[in-house]
Order: C-alpha cells, then sequence, then structure tokens
C-alpha cells in the first residue's frame, strides 16, 4: 500500500474487480433496504431508531466481497449495511430492526446489534469503537486457527478517538495478527465535524505502530477492492495488521429521525449534495456501462431483482411474530441466565 | 484430600482445564512472571500461543476476550488487581454481559476475567477494591469469590468450562492459606452455597475474603453459647438464595458479612432478599458487617479500622441478640 493517498479527486483509475454486476447488486440491495427503513423510521413505524449507510455502501461490500463465511467483521452503530455485504439475510436484518422474532438476533438486538455469527458477523455495536477489543480477540482466535481466517474491523473516524483503536494497534503490531483496521471517515463524529474533534491524520498513526495504513477513496468500490485485496494478501499470509482509511460521506444523518430534533443544521446542503454527485452506486454504475458490462436492460433487471428481495424480507418480517414477554425465545433465554455457568 | 495453598488449587486448575481442553487459552500482563504465583508455570508447559503477557491495555483486553471467546475459544483473561476491571469495564459491562441477549442467546461467551481483590496489605486505594456489588448489578456476568483453596479450585475449573463470561475474584489474602482439596477432577458447581459451620442460634453470611474473621468470630460466640451458622455462597451471581433463606429460616438471625462498602453492597442484597423471603422467620434486624462507604487509605492502622474484622462480626451478631438502634455494624 506504501504512501498512497487517493482519496477525493484523485485521477487514479484502480481495475475493476473481476465480478462487479453481484458488488452492484449488493450495494443496491443494501441501498434499497435502508431506503425502506428510513421511510418507515420517518413514518413513526420503527422502535428505535435507524443509522442510515446510505453513501457509504461501496466500503462494506467492497470489503466484504473479499471475505470468507469464517472470516469475521465487527460493525458499528451504522451496521446494516456490513450486515448485508457479508452475506447476512435481508429478511433477518429487516425483522430485527421490526424487533420481531424471525429477526437476526430474534428481535433482542435491533438496529444497533444485528450479528450472525455463522456468517462471522460478530455484530453490529451501540458502543463507538467497540468493535476494536473483539475483533483483535477474534483475530488472536483466527491465527491460532492457522487456517488463514482474518478479522476486519470497521469503525468510523469518531472511533479513531478512542484509546482502544491504539490499544489494537499495538497488540495487533506485535502478535501480527490478521487483522483489518477499515476506518469509514465519513467526517463526522454524530453531529461533530471531524475537524473539530481529530487532530492530525488517524491513518500516520497506525504507522507509528508499524502499522501499513494508507488513505483511499471509499466511494470508489474499485478503490476499495484493491486497497483491500493488498491487505488481505498480507494478513492471510500471517504477515500481520493493515490499517484501510476510507474517504466517504453518509448522506443521510446521523440518524434518520435526527431532523426532529437537532437545534440547527451541521452540515452544508452543498456539502451534502457535492458528495451525492459521487454517490458510490451512481459512479460505479457509470464505470460499469462505459466498460461495457451493464446496459439499461440489465440494469432494470438487477433493480426488480433488488425490489423483489426487499419485498420478500419485509414481508417476511411482517409476518414474523412480534417479541414479548411471552414468546418462547424470552422464556428460554431467562431460564439459561438463572444457571449461568452451570450449562 | 491434600492440603494445598488457595494460590496452588488455583494454578492446579489453570493447569488442569488447559491440558484438558486446548482451547483454553490465557492472556494478561506479566502472567508468564505470575506476579501472585497463580499462572506460573503455564508458558513453560503450554508455550506463546495459548499464554500471553499483553500490554497493559485493560480497555482493549476485555474486548479481545470476548472476540476469542466468539472465535471459538475458552479464554482467560488475567487483570491482576480487581481495580484494573474498572479500566477494562466498557468491555465487560457493554459487551461480555450484553452479548449473549443482543444476539437472542445464540453467542456463547466461555470467559474468565480474574483478579485478585480486597485490601488489608496497604496497597492504598486503587489496589484494594471490593467490586463484586457493580459486577452483580451488570446481569449476564457470573461473580464468584470463593473463600478456600478447595472452592477455589473447583470453580475455576466450572468457570472455564462453563458458557460464562463470570468474573473470578480471588480474595488477594487468602493467597497463603492452605486447605483441604479432594484429588482428581475437582468441580464445584455456580449458584450452591456451602454451610462452613452448622449452629442454631444465628446465621452469618460470610462473602470471599471475610471468611477467617467470620470463623474466629463464631468460636468466639460458641464460647458465649451462641450457636452460629456460618453459610458461604461463594458465588454471588448466581446466587443459591435458598440455602440463606434455608438458614435464617432455621436460625431467625442473620448477619451479613461483606468487605464491600456497604452501599449496595452484596450483604444490603441478601439482607434485602432475606426481609422479601423470610420476613416472618427474624427475631431481629438483620445487621451487615461492611467497609464504611469510603476509598480505603494507605496506612495500614486505619485501613484495618475500617475493614471487617472477627471483632466487628463479634460486635454484629451480638448486636442481633440485642437489638437496639442501627441496624448495621459500621465504624464510621
Amino acid at each position: 500500500m506504501g504512501d498512497t493517498d487517493t482519496h477525493s479527486g484523485s485521477a487514479t483509475v484502480w481495475p475493476l474487480p473481476p465480478d462487479p454486476i453481484p458488488m452492484l447488486e449488493r450495494m443496491m440491495l443494501i441501498r434499497s433496504v435502508e431506503e425502506k427503513l428510513c421511510a418507515d423510521s420517518r413514518a413513526g413505524k420503527l422502535p428505535g431508531n435507524v443509522h442510515p449507510y446510505v453513501g457509504q455502501e461501496a466500503v462494506a461490500v467492497g470489503v466484504c466481497a473479499l471475505l470468507r463465511d469464517d472470516d469475521f467483521i465487527t460493525s458499528t452503530h451504522r451496521g446494516h449495511g456490513h450486515f448485508l455485504a457479508k452475506g447476512g439475510d435481508a429478511g433477518a436484518l429487516v425483522a430485527e430492526v421490526y424487533g420481531r422474532t424471525g429477526g437476526a438476533c430474534g428481535g433482542f438486538g435491533g438496529s444497533m446489534h444485528v450479528a450472525d455469527l455463522s456468517k462471522g458477523i460478530l455484530g453490529a455495536n451501540g458502543i463507538v469503537g467497540g468493535g476494536f477489543g473483539i475483533a483483535t480477540g477474534a483475530a488472536l482466535g483466527a491465527m491460532l486457527e492457522g487456517n488463514g481466517a482474518v478479522a476486519a474491523c470497521f469503525f468510523g473516524d469518531g472511533a479513531a478517538g478512542q484509546g482502544t483503536m491504539c490499544e489494537a494497534l499495538n497488540v495487533a503490531a506485535l502478535w501480527r495478527l490478521p487483522l483489518l483496521l477499515v476506518c469509514e471517515h465519513n467526517g463526522y463524529s454524530e453531529f461533530t465535524a471531524s475537524s473539530v474533534v481529530t487532530a492530525g491524520s488517524i491513518a500516520e498513526r497506525a504507522r507509528a505502530y508499524g502499522v501499513p495504513s494508507a488513505v483511499i477513496d471509499g466511494n470508489d468500490l474499485a478503490a476499495v477492492y484493491s486497497a483491500t485485496s493488498a491487505a488481505l494478501e498480507v494478513a492471510r499470509a500471517g504477515q500481520g495488521p493493515s490499517f484501510l482509511e476510507f474517504r466517504t460521506y453518509r448522506t443521510r444523518g446521523h440518524l434518520e429521525a435526527e431532523n426532529g430534533f437537532i437545534s440547527r443544521p451541521y452540515r452544508s446542503e452543498a456539502e451534502i449534495s457535492a458528495w451525492r454527485e459521487r454517490d458510490p452506486l451512481k459512479t460505479f454504475e457509470a464505470r460499469l456501462r462505459s466498460a461495457g458490462l451493464l446496459d439499461t436492460a440489465a440494469l432494470e433487471e438487477l433493480e426488480k431483482r433488488v425490489e423483489r428481495r426487499v419485498a420478500e424480507a419485509v414481508a417476511f418480517a411482517d409476518s414474523s411474530p412480534v417479541l414479548d414477554e411471552n414468546s418462547a425465545d424470552w422464556a428460554t433465554l431467562q431460564v439459561s441466565a438463572a444457571l449461568g455457568a452451570r450449562s | 484430600m491434600t492440603r494445598k495453598r488457595f494460590t496452588q488449587a488455583v494454578n492446579e486448575a489453570f493447569l488442569e482445564e488447559m491440558e484438558r481442553d486446548p482451547r483454553v487459552i490465557l492472556f494478561g500482563e506479566d502472567v508468564e512472571i505470575s506476579l501472585f504465583g497463580d499462572t506460573r508455570g503455564l508458558r513453560e508447559r503450554f508455550g506463546p500461543d495459548r499464554i500471553r503477557d499483553t500490554p497493559i491495555s485493560e480497555a482493549l483486553l476485555t474486548g479481545m476476550a470476548v472476540g476469542a471467546a466468539v472465535a471459538g475459544y475458552r479464554v482467560v483473561c488475567h487483570l491482576m488487581f480487581a481495580n484494573f476491571l474498572y479500566t477494562g469495564m466498557d468491555a465487560i459491562a457493554n459487551q461480555a454481559a450484553k452479548l449473549r441477549l443482543m444476539t437472542g442467546g445464540k453467542a456463547r461467551m466461555p470467559i474468565v476475567y480474574y483478579a485478585a481483590y480486597g485490601g488489608g496489605s496497604s496497597t492504598a486505594a486503587q489496589h484494594s477494591d471490593s467490586p463484586h456489588p457493580v459486577l452483580m448489578n451488570l446481569s449476564g456476568v457470573n461473580v464468584v469469590a470463593p473463600s478456600t483453596p478447595a472452592d477455589a479450585k473447583g470453580l475455576l475449573k466450572a468457570a472455564i468450562r462453563g458458557d460464562g463470561p463470570t468474573v473470578f475474584l480471588a480474595p488477594r489474602l487468602r493467597g497463603g492459606t492452605t486447605g483441604e482439596v479432594p484429588d482428581g477432577d475437582h468441580l464445584v458447581p455456580m449458584g450452591q452455597a456451602t454451610v462452613h459451620r452448622e449452629g442454631t442460634d444465628l446465621t452469618i453470611v460470610s462473602i470471599g475474603s471475610t471468611l477467617n474473621h467470620t470463623m474466629t468470630a463464631a468460636d468466639a460466640l460458641a464460647r458465649d453459647g451462641i450457636q452460629a451458622e456460618v453459610v458461604d455462597p461463594r458465588t454471588l451471581v448466581p446466587l443459591d438464595e435458598d440455602a440463606i433463606v434455608r438458614s435464617v429460616q432455621k436460625t431467625g438471625r442473620l448477619v451479613v458479612v461483606d468487605e464491600a462498602r456497604d452501599r449496595c453492597s452484596a450483604a444490603s442484597h441478601i439482607a434485602a432478599i432475606v426481609v422479601d423471603r423470610a420476613f416472618a422467620s427474624l427475631k431481629a434486624p438483620i445487621k451487615r458487617v461492611t467497609t464504611p462507604d469510603t476509598a480505603l487509605p494507605f496506612a495500614p492502622k486505619l485501613e484495618r479500622a475500617l475493614l471487617p474484622d472477627a471483632g466487628k462480626v463479634i460486635a454484629a451478631c451480638r448486636g442481633v441478640f440485642d437489638h437496639q438502634g442501627d441496624s448495621r455494624c459500621r465504624t464510621n
């Protein structure tokens, strides 16, 4: 990776991933599922909040396309995209956000905690930076297994304010853990601009621990894929961690419902529109079209498939029972909790 | 049965469980040198993959235990002094304690957070806490506070085999205490209290580090004709409420001895349970022998004056038979 700095405005043209159409489709699926959940949120239909990933899809899809089922990821409060990109089921996601027993976590976790351990998805996390320790431990487990598996830790620039990021860099460097630290720098720590809360360069911090790092355009799927591919080669070969700082932007709020309570805007319309112009779906779609890999008919076919998939997911979620105090799962969980470690 | 020191029993538990299951790993600060002797010899026996010295990074280590557990390992995260649990508290409280519920019961958390706790040797305020009440309130972590070498060994082995997570609090000053330890694969199940001494006049519930004081007090009381029953819960989560309630129903009187600070201590929790479940059996107010609500001072004489001791237990027990005034036995 060296000293590459390819964020915003770079002229670098990264090679297209080998099988790009399913990656576009996966980004479209994430976008559509979230647009549905955002609409539900605005309509007051959702319990709790959703933190939309809209605008950042290329990072989750570009990284996770290269991961195996036995690789681990830790995710963030903005975790729907990581869940779907790593192979989580859309119906299980929507049902979880709806608080239904058919959800990925049976309705116990909700939007901020979607997980699927069978797919190595160790969970979205309501604690900013909560994934550093978990991913480092999972990487230790992966290293001990010796099967080439890795752990990828997704976190935002806000989480770079947590000391555990540096602790993770230190341990991962010392033990040469197969760990990818994936920073999604979207410019905001919740409602506060990075410039107010983040000194210097986040990626440079990794260098101080001897961990190779790069700043990459996170809205360019091809760039994300290439950088991840190089980092994974290092990790799978037992040569230690890498740090990838992807520059990206969330074009929706920190929370979908934020306009109902924030006292003043914290981003300019001009800034948001400028980033919308660089929407990762639109730019990747244009790239595929110009490469002759996608035409209008094929795109419409993808759109139809995604629409169908989202409709199925929502139908599944709607038909799934609401988790309540009489649910069998709650009774089982309470009984086993009372048994503690006696199992 | 073989007579062993507390620390030796703990060391054997680690050794036997690591021998038994290759997926047991242990990491923490200075575990190779082993400050307390509890992890001595493990590195030589099991090698650098399974026994690791770590940086002083508790906030990360407690989370790493969660990650390695979900990756399929049984993890012992050695935190040295129990005060360092606070440095690592986020992952204990927000991750380990909650992941099982948050995943609808799918995540197993075979983790033991091991730490030595308690005051009494002038290690001053930041190395002397008894943090079990904070942990009991989390829900989602087992809290183990054994008092004898046999229980330490049996409970530690059970905790390592269990699907926890468990915080194992070793009473620091009891490291050199000796006791009979059953030979062979000795396991003590979670959530089962033990009775160290039977009696008919009064129940003393004694938690972890306080057992010596309690037994000394019980002997002294016996000389005055008061037969105390000494119940040791051994694990605070899960808590064997039935054993405590049964004993109080027999004796009608209760003193709880707990080295934690008084406010929201295990002692106050146990007192509340007994009031709920055995009010009609009580012949006198319940008394608590605890540490006053203060950080522990360094100077040994003052520190000793604040911690529970046999004299305070005796005074509290006598007070139960002459129940006037404040229901607590406190020095502040």
